[in-house]
Order: C-alpha cells, then sequence, then structure tokens
C-alpha cells in the first residue's frame, strides 16, 4: 500500500503517532489529545497563516527527523512547524518548554485587565483556561495595565480591546471569510489595537464568526452582554434552514429561553465543521436575530468535554473512587481543616446546634 | 593605512555623478561580469571571497546565493536592505550618500548572478533625501546603457526600484520588509519558509544589505580569491565601521579587519581616541543590539589575547565575556556615562520599534523600559534586576524574529557586566539622579575580570 507509507512517525512527549506529511506538531499532538498537546492561543485551524504568534505552544525539537537528528536550538512555534520522519518533540517534559510557556503566560496576562467577574466571555475563555494551567497565582508586574477605550463594531459587536491579546484571528477571519476587511491592527508593540481606524461598524454578513474565534473576551456578542453567565446557560444543538450558512448552531439556553446562539465548537475551542463538510460559520442572522426556540430545530444537548466551568455537572468519564476516606489513609480518620462543632462554646453551651431546627439565630440563645 | 576598497573615491570631487564615477574605473566590474563571466560564475567569486552579509547576521552571502530556488517560469527578486535603523549605524548611509553608483553597480552584477529583472531598493523612511541621490544615480545608469532593456548587448534586462519605508526599525528585518513592500503592514512571517524560497510576491528573493552589495563591485575587481586574502580567517575583505559616541573623529571607516580594538580606538586614523583625554569605560561594537563590553573585556579576551576588529575575535568568548561585530555601529563609553541610562534609552528603542506580533516582545519590551526608567530614576528595587534578568531570558529565542533578542541581549549583557552599576542605583536612589556611578574597575584595560 503505497499511501500508508507516506505516514510519519513522530514521537511527543514519549508517545508515537502516525500523522500525514505536512501535518504541523501542534495537530500531531492533538491526535494523541490531553496534556502533551501544547496550548495555542492564535492559532485556528480553519483560518490560513494563523499562528505562530503568541508563542504559547512553543515546544522544544529534541530531533528534528531520522535523517538529521540534530535538535533545534531554539524552541519552535509547533502551530507552525511541520513535522517530518522520526521527530522527537518535547512538550511538557521539557523543563525549557514549561519555563518558556509560563513566561508567555505571564506575558500575555501583564496587560490583561483580568476582569473576569464582569467578562461575559469568562468561563469559556482560552486565556482562562491557559492561565489556571499555566499561569503563576501572583503578577511581578508593578505598573498600570494599558487601556483602551472600548468601540462599538456596529449594532451587534463589540470590541474591548483592553483584554486583546493581538492574536490577529479576528482579522484573518474577516480577511478569509469576507468580502472586504475594514479592521485591522493599528499602530505597533505594546500599544498596537484591533481597530477600524475611524470608528467604522463591520458590516457583513459573517463578521460576526469573530466573536466566535475571539479566544478572549475582547470580541463581544452585544445582544448577549450582561444578560447571563455562560456556565448558567446549557448548550444545545440546533439547526434551521438558512440560506446564507450552514445554520448549525449551538443555542445557550436557560430554561425556554434563547440567550445566545453560537457556530458549534470541538474540544479545541475551534468551529466544526457542518454536515455538509464546509466550517460550520454561521451568519448574522442566524448568530444575532433568531433568539427564540421555536426559530430552531433543536437536535438535543451538547457534549461538553473539555471547557472549564460550561461543563459543571456534567462529569465525562469520571470514575467514582470505591475507596472511603479512612482506606486511603491507613485506617486514620481525616483532619478536618475546619473544626466543626456542635455545640456553641461561645454562646450557649447547653444548646446542641444540630437541634435547632434551620440555621442558629440569636433568638434561639435567648430561650 | 588599511586597504581600501569601498571608500577608496569617497572623497573624489563629485563621485556622485556617473561621470567622475565613471572616469575613476566605475563600472568596470559590471563590464567584467555581464560581458565575460556567467551568472554562476559570479555567485562563485562570491562564494570565494568569504564575503560575510554586512548587516548584522554575518551569514556568507555566497551561500546565501546559492540557497536561492530557481523554479522555472517564476521570477526572481533582490532586493537590497536600505533600512539601516539599528541605533549607532550609519555605514549604508554614507556609502548611498557619497558612492550611489558603486551601490547600483553592486546591485547590478548581483541581479545579473541572481537572475533578478526586477531589483529593489528599501529605503528607511527617515533617509528622505538619500532616495533622489539614487534615482538621479539610476537615471544615470539608465541613460548610459547600465540599466534596463538587453544591458551591454548580453540580453539582460533589469530595472532597479526605489522604495522608502515609512520609518520602522522592524523594516529592517527582511521578511518584514519583504511584506512591507509588498504593501502590507511590516509584520515579520514566520519562518520557513526562507525569502530564498517566498520572498517577494511569493517569488524567490534574496535580500542583502546595502555594504554586502557594494562589496561585490572590488570582488569582480579583482576576484574571489584576492579578495579574501584580505583580512583574517573567515573574516574576509573589508568593514565599513561607523564609530561615534565619545571619540574625538565620529564618522565612518574602513578597516580591514587585522587591526585591534585598541588601536580602533586610540588610532589618529580611526577614532581618534576618548574626547576631553577621558578614559574608556564601555563600548557597544556592532550596534545597539549586540551585548555592551566593559572596557577591560573589550581591548582583552578573557584569554588575555588582544580582541581585533573582526567576526570571530569580537565573538569570541560568546556573551558571557563576548559580543558580536553586528552591522559595525561602534558606540563608545567615556567614564562619564551612565550604563543604566545608556540601557534605559536602548530598552526604549525596542520598546517603541516592537511590531506587536509575538507576545513576549510585544509585552516584555515595554515591561523591561518601564522597570529600566524606575531603576534609572532612582526608584528601583534590588529584586528589579533579578527581574529584568529573568524578563530578558524569556524573550530571548522565544520571538519570532530577531527583535526579540535584540531587545534582551544589551539588557542581558548590561547586567552581566554592570551589575554593580545597577545596584549602587538602587542603594542610592538620590545620588544616581544627580550623578554617574564612574568607572569602578571597567576602565581598567590590565585588569580582566573571569
Amino acid at each position: 500500500m503505497p499511501e500508508e507509507k507516506k505516514l510519519f512517525k513522530v514521537t511527543i512527549d514519549n508517545i508515537t503517532v502516525e500523522v500525514e506529511p505536512g501535518t504541523t506538531i501542534l495537530n500531531a499532538a492533538r491526535q494523541i489529545g490531553g496534556e502533551v498537546t501544547p496550548p495555542a492561543m492564535c492559532y485556528y485551524s480553519k483560518l490560513k497563516n494563523s499562528g505562530g504568534k503568541c508563542r504559547t505552544c512553543l515546544v522544544e525539537v529534541a530531533a528534528g527527523s531520522t535523517a538529521d537528528p540534530r535538535p533545534m536550538p531554539k524552541l519552535v512555534a509547533s502551530c507552525r512547524t511541520t513535522v517530518m520522519d522520526g521527530m522527537i518533540v518535547k512538550s511538557i517534559t521539557s523543563e525549557r518548554v514549561l519555563d518558556a510557556r509560563a513566561g508567555v503566560v505571564e506575558f500575555l496576562l501583564l496587560n490583561h485587565p483580568l476582569d473576569c467577574p464582569i467578562c461575559d466571555q469568562a468561563g469559556e475563555c482560552h486565556l482562562q483556561d491557559l492561565s489556571y494551567e499555566h499561569g503563576k497565582e501572583g503578577t511581578r508586574y508593578e505598573f498600570n495595565r494599558r487601556t483602551f477605550k472600548k468601540h462599538d463594531l456596529g449594532d451587534y459587536i463589540q470590541l474591548h480591546m483592553t483584554r486583546c491579546i493581538l492574536c490577529y484571528r479576528c482579522v484573518f477571519t474577516a480577511d478569509q471569510l469576507t468580502a472586504k476587511r475594514v479592521h485591522g491592527v493599528l499602530d505597533r508593540g505594546d500599544h498596537a489595537e484591533i481597530a477600524t481606524y475611524i470608528e467604522k461598524s463591520l458590516d457583513n454578513d459573517f463578521i460576526g464568526n469573530v466573536i466566535d474565534v475571539c479566544p478572549v473576551g475582547a470580541l463581544t456578542d452585544k445582544t448577549f452582554r450582561f444578560k447571563n453567565r455562560v456556565w448558567f446557560t446549557k448548550p444545545v444543538d440546533a439547526h434551521r434552514d438558512c440560506s446564507k450558512c450552514c445554520g448549525e448552531v449551538q443555542l445557550w439556553m436557560r430554561g425556554d429561553e434563547v440567550f445566545r446562539v453560537t457556530a458549534r465548537k470541538d474540544e479545541w475551542g475551534e468551529i466544526k465543521d457542518s454536515s455538509k463538510g464546509s466550517t460550520g460559520w454561521i451568519c448574522n442572522e442566524c448568530r444575532f436575530e433568531k433568539k427564540e426556540a421555536k426559530d430552531w430545530v433543536i437536535e438535543g444537548p451538547t457534549k461538553v468535554s473539555r471547557h472549564s466551568v460550561i461543563s459543571q455537572g456534567h462529569y465525562v468519564n469520571v470514575v467514582k473512587p470505591k475507596e472511603t476516606l479512612p482506606d486511603v489513609m491507613g485506617g486514620r480518620a481525616p483532619k478536618l481543616l475546619m473544626n466543626i462543632h456542635n455545640v456553641s462554646e461561645v454562646n450557649r453551651p447547653d444548646i446542641e446546634l444540630s437541634k435547632i431546627d434551620g440555621p442558629a439565630h440569636s433568638d434561639d440563645f435567648k430561650k | 593605512m588599511g586597504v581600501k576598497l569601498l571608500l577608496e573615491k569617497a572623497q573624489v570631487e563629485g563621485i556622485r555623478s556617473y561621470e567622475v564615477y565613471r572616469r575613476e574605473g566605475g563600472y568596470r566590474a559590471a563590464e567584467k561580469a555581464l560581458k565575460t563571466m556567467a551568472p554562476d560564475a559570479v555567485t562563485e567569486e562570491v562564494k570565494k571571497s568569504g564575503l560575510r552579509g554586512r548587516g548584522g547576521a554575518g551569514f556568507p552571502a555566497g551561500m546565501k546565493w546559492s540557497f536561492l530556488a530557481k523554479p522555472e517560469g517564476i521570477p526572481r527578486h533582490l532586493v537590497c536592505n536600505a533600512d539601516e535603523s539599528e541605533p549607532g549605524t550609519f555605514k549604508d548611509r554614507y556609502l548611498m550618500e557619497f558612492l550611489p553608483h558603486l551601490l547600483i553597480e553592486g546591485l547590478l552584477i548581483s541581479s545579473y548572478a541572481l537572475g533578478s529583472n526586477a531589483t529593489y531598493i528599501y529605503i528607511r523612511g527617515e533617509y528622505a533625501w538619500i532616495p533622489d541621490i539614487l534615482e538621479q544615480a539610476i537615471g544615470e545608469a539608465k541613460a548610459n546603457g547600465w540599466l534596463g532593456k538587453n544591458i551591454l548587448g548580453t540580453g539582460f534586462d533589469c530595472e532597479i526600484y526605489v522604495q522608502r519605508g515609512g520609518g520602522a526599525y522592524i523594516c529592517g528585518e527582511e521578511t518584514a520588509l519583504i511584506e512591507s513592500l509588498e504593501g502590507k503592514r511590516g509584520n515579520p512571517r514566520i519562518k520557513p519558509p526562507f525569502p530564498a524560497v517566498k520572498g517577494v510576491w511569493d517569488r524567490p528573493t534574496v535580500v542583502n544589505n546595502v555594504e554586502t552589495l557594494a562589496a561585490v563591485v572590488p570582488i569582480i575587481n579583482m576576484g574571489g580569491d584576492e579578495y579574501a586574502k584580505i583580512g583574517v580567517g573567515r573574516s574576509t575583505g573589508t568593514k565599513l565601521i561607523s564609530a561615534c559616541g565619545n571619540i574625538n573623529k565620529p564618522g565612518v571607516f574602513e578597516i580591514d579587519m587585522t587591526i585591534s580594538v585598541e588601536e580602533f580606538i586610540y588610532s589618529d586614523e580611526y577614532c581618534g581616541g576618548i574626547k576631553n583625554g577621558k578614559r574608556l569605560k564601555a563600548c557597544i561594537p556592532g550596534g545597539s543590539s549586540v551585548p555592551i563590553l566593559p572596557a577591560n573585556l573589550l581591548l582583552k579576551t578573557a584569554k588575555g589575547e588582544t580582541r581585533y576588529m573582526n567576526y570571530e575575535s569580537l565573538s569570541d568568548g560568546g556573551f558571557a565575556t563576548g559580543s558580536m561585530m553586528g552591522s559595525g555601529g561602534f558606540i563608545v563609553l567615556d567614564e562619564d556615562q551612565c550604563v543604566v541610562k545608556n540601557t534605559y534609552t536602548l530598552a526604549r528603542f525596542y520598546r517603541h520599534e516592537s511590531c506587536g506580533q509575538c507576545s513576549p516582545c510585544r509585552e516584555g519590551t515595554g515591561w523591561m523600559e518601564k522597570i529600566l526608567k524606575n531603576i534609572d530614576s532612582g526608584k528601583g528595587k534590588m529584586s528589579d534586576i533579578d527581574l529584568l534578568w529573568d524578563i530578558q531570558r524569556k524573550i530571548e529565542g522565544n520571538t519570532i524574529c530577531p527583535l526579540g533578542d535584540a531587545a534582551a541581549w544589551p539588557v542581558a549583557a548590561a547586567i552581566r557586566h554592570f551589575r554593580d552599576e545597577f545596584e549602587w542605583h538602587v542603594k542610592n536612589p538620590q545620588e544616581c539622579v544627580t550623578r554617574n556611578y564612574g568607572l569602578a574597575h571597567y576602565a581598567d584595560p590590565l585588569e580582566v575580570v573571569g
């Protein structure tokens, strides 16, 4: 079989996979999945030329290929480096990689406002995930963070540049999905910003997709802003007949109410291919205007596998341990961090707290 | 008196004009190359000459040319990188301003060797008056049959276009230059693919520095082997050094890479010694992004050998005790200069010039600048010095293009060699704004700190 011979063997953190030539290290690692996969903030497999900018996916190449087993001197961006046959890659097994990755996370968070409590992206934010996994608890940055004014990009999208990490995904989306791009990156260095130069509205049927590709809360859906937290809403797969797009979406519902419509996403947070085979970008009409359950044919709840808090309560593949705590601790009873009393030593020790109906109240002690 | 190949005729009256340049032996090399040599033979001569890229990295030019992909039916391009923006470097400016025809001739020969029918000079925006000089020279060359269609009846066509940049340091990085030349935002591309395969408009492209291309002229005139005899080891030929700072004779000098650093600084033929009879404290030998060296490590290597002005000797000892030849921007600091302030100035430059594409450089350069500003103005903390070290370590090597490294190296070297000066700034917050740290042991050339 000549086709099978073409596959390249690549070893990532001691796990070997066979991939097509031309696959990037990141995509090879995604075939393995789990912790081995480097995080990616700017790479988006559905967008051409994306990637290479955020540097979170840096990996160490310990051996270039079977033919040329020399290691690469620098860490490489796994999203833009293609595999060679016999390549040996170190991701989480390399100290250098973990160190660099922690550095990149620190850099990304340096000017990020960390306003997660009021950010609509919280709960499905890639930067949140990244900082939970690789970040430190504090910052060493002692200066004012840079801020920008909020901009309305038309009636549906708000740009909150302060949160932006300049992944360029929205620029590529507008380039590759719409006929004419009207927003881009202005200025350079740490004052670079996504902007339309003169406040212009982004006016295109597919421009709403920039919200889906944004890894942080820089581009948010104005029809959803401050309406709900994503973890209170339940994702449901649905579709409708749409003349402009594939019409296959995810509804984010609470009860019968549709709070938000997004494209369907895979386990890497990227928009899935639709049943017609092409990438499932959705049009503005589906996204912003069809906010009632009756507009949609509901298929069933979405399987949420990766994203942190959205999957709360949906424990996938969780095995409940059979052992009790004393079993694990060799017979000793667990030492509780909080000493829970059943009598109050401060008030009236003669009253047993557990006998009180409901929470204790001062009236209970006056009796 | 050292050998002069490039600046030999720089002082001739009216050398800017075609007539005088031709009378002084100009375009002889172009005639020789186009009439008697095959394109590959020209590349072969350049390879033999051992000419190394004069833009900063020092990559062998002939090797770079031979990497150029030559697919059938796709045009190839030569781009001359005249976006000389490295602080302290002004050699290309001198060359273009006074000897425009030398560059045009070099471009013509190189275009012939590489098969480029459309050759571009990408010049930095701040050199506002030089494009006019170059365009006039191109016009004269064209009028005399050195450019255009069927040059010298060889059937080779070549046009040279001058493209002005918008004034961005980052556009000196070859892929950012290509993006900018295409009319896009000057962001460096992610390599691979390299420009030799996919450059301007996805066509194979060679990007070379002004001085490198000008040096092709003497190589063809005297032959690659002869050229290789000048200089020492792998540092062949002559190099233009733009010397500035606290010296008596700042300016552009042509050296043949066999003289010692000490001779270069103190000889009357070159820098003419330190200004006002002061003592040498430190020097950045190759443009602002290369590591700064204290006087003792500058004049002698860590092994106690004399340091020479060439690629190998300047980088002897690696970054721990050495530096780099870089682009030849030789910045001399005397005993009155403050290394912390100097480093802060450089950090400010790199922060301003970072393109903002990749996160370590975008965020890290600004962070380093703010910390250095604090230390410089007496608001620093002891922990800031270690923090700076950690930041530069996390930028270096983790960015798309070398700007990240260029921003990290000066900070790293300043802390490595002048840590006590940083500490003094922290310990004496009042004093550091009113007076300088002084010399300590840096200026003593006899004492080498290992």
